[in-house]
């Protein structure tokens, strides 16, 4: 099993791909390297693509939204992109809207957002 | 009610979370779903299949493929011997949670299927029945 997701710096933003599916821990280890990476690098916003995650239930929602405001708190914008159609109508419906999230269609939509000098949280 | 397929998934830590979502998707699969569907009970077998873990210290979950009529269903029994749930209303509504989470997992796992059952007392712990139609 997997037991870490990569963090790419790009310049002054950080990318993360999931491509697995992921069981709690591992979320959780990402909420906290990225929060690590955040204040190592001084990075100052953070993209998150899901476009291969299936589902998406209340635990790794509450992990994304953690991730946001942990981010905000250290100064660094949050952008999740490329969540799939059916996953956003199960979120929904399961009764989490993401508040405080933001989001994006696709990375370079999501890059082109972080990179926007009007651009807060 | 015909049972065609079945197939049993024990849970006793946090990768069994994900095979009950793959065994899932899979028999969502093999009933043709469509890819909401799919995404709909997976989602709710993830919430169901985490209580399991965290309030019934782990169980287990089977997954049949049932006929009624000309219809195919995907249906899902998760059962602990925990506890049990004193008050179930209380624990069905959104945002209540004895254990530290958002308290979506039951009232969101029953909007996300046709059919939701819940049976539950101190003696023989928790059993949740949910069943997808196609």
């Amino acid at each position: 099993m997997q037991d870490k997701i990569p963090i790419l710096q790009i310049e002054d933003l950080l990318l993360v791909s999931i491509q697995v599916d992921m069981h709690d821990r591992l979320a959780l280890q990402l909420q906290d390297d990225l929060t690590s990476k955040i204040s190592e690098t001084n990075a100052r916003g953070v993209l998150i693509d899901i476009s291969s995650l299936e589902i998406v239930d209340s635990f790794i929602g509450r992990v994304i939204g953690n991730i946001s405001a942990m981010a905000r708190v250290l100064d660094a914008k949050t952008v999740v992109v490329g969540m799939q159609p059916a996953v956003a109508i199960t979120l929904v419906e399961l009764g989490l809207t993401l508040d405080g999230v933001h989001t994006a269609l696709n990375v370079s939509r999501g890059m082109a957002l972080l990179r926007r000098n009007d651009f807060t949280q | 009610m015909n049972v065609a397929k079945s197939a049993i998934v024990a849970v006793a830590n946090e990768a069994d979370v994900v095979k009950v979502r793959q065994a899932v998707r899979a028999l969502a699969l093999e009933i043709k779903l469509s890819l909401v569907d799919q995404t709909k009970v997976v989602t709710a077998a993830s919430e169901l299949g985490r209580n399991l873990l965290i309030y019934g210290g782990g169980g287990e979950v089977h997954l049949e493929v049932v006929q009624q009529g000309l219809r195919n269903g995907l249906r899902a029994v998760f059962t602990d011997h925990g506890p049990g749930i004193a008050d179930i209303q209380q624990a069905m509504k959104d945002g209540y949670t004895s254990g530290g989470g958002m308290g979506l997992g039951l009232g969101g796992a029953r909007r996300l299927v046709n059919e939701f059952e819940i049976v539950s007392n101190a003696t023989d712990g928790t059993r949740v029945t949910i069943i997808k139609w196609r």
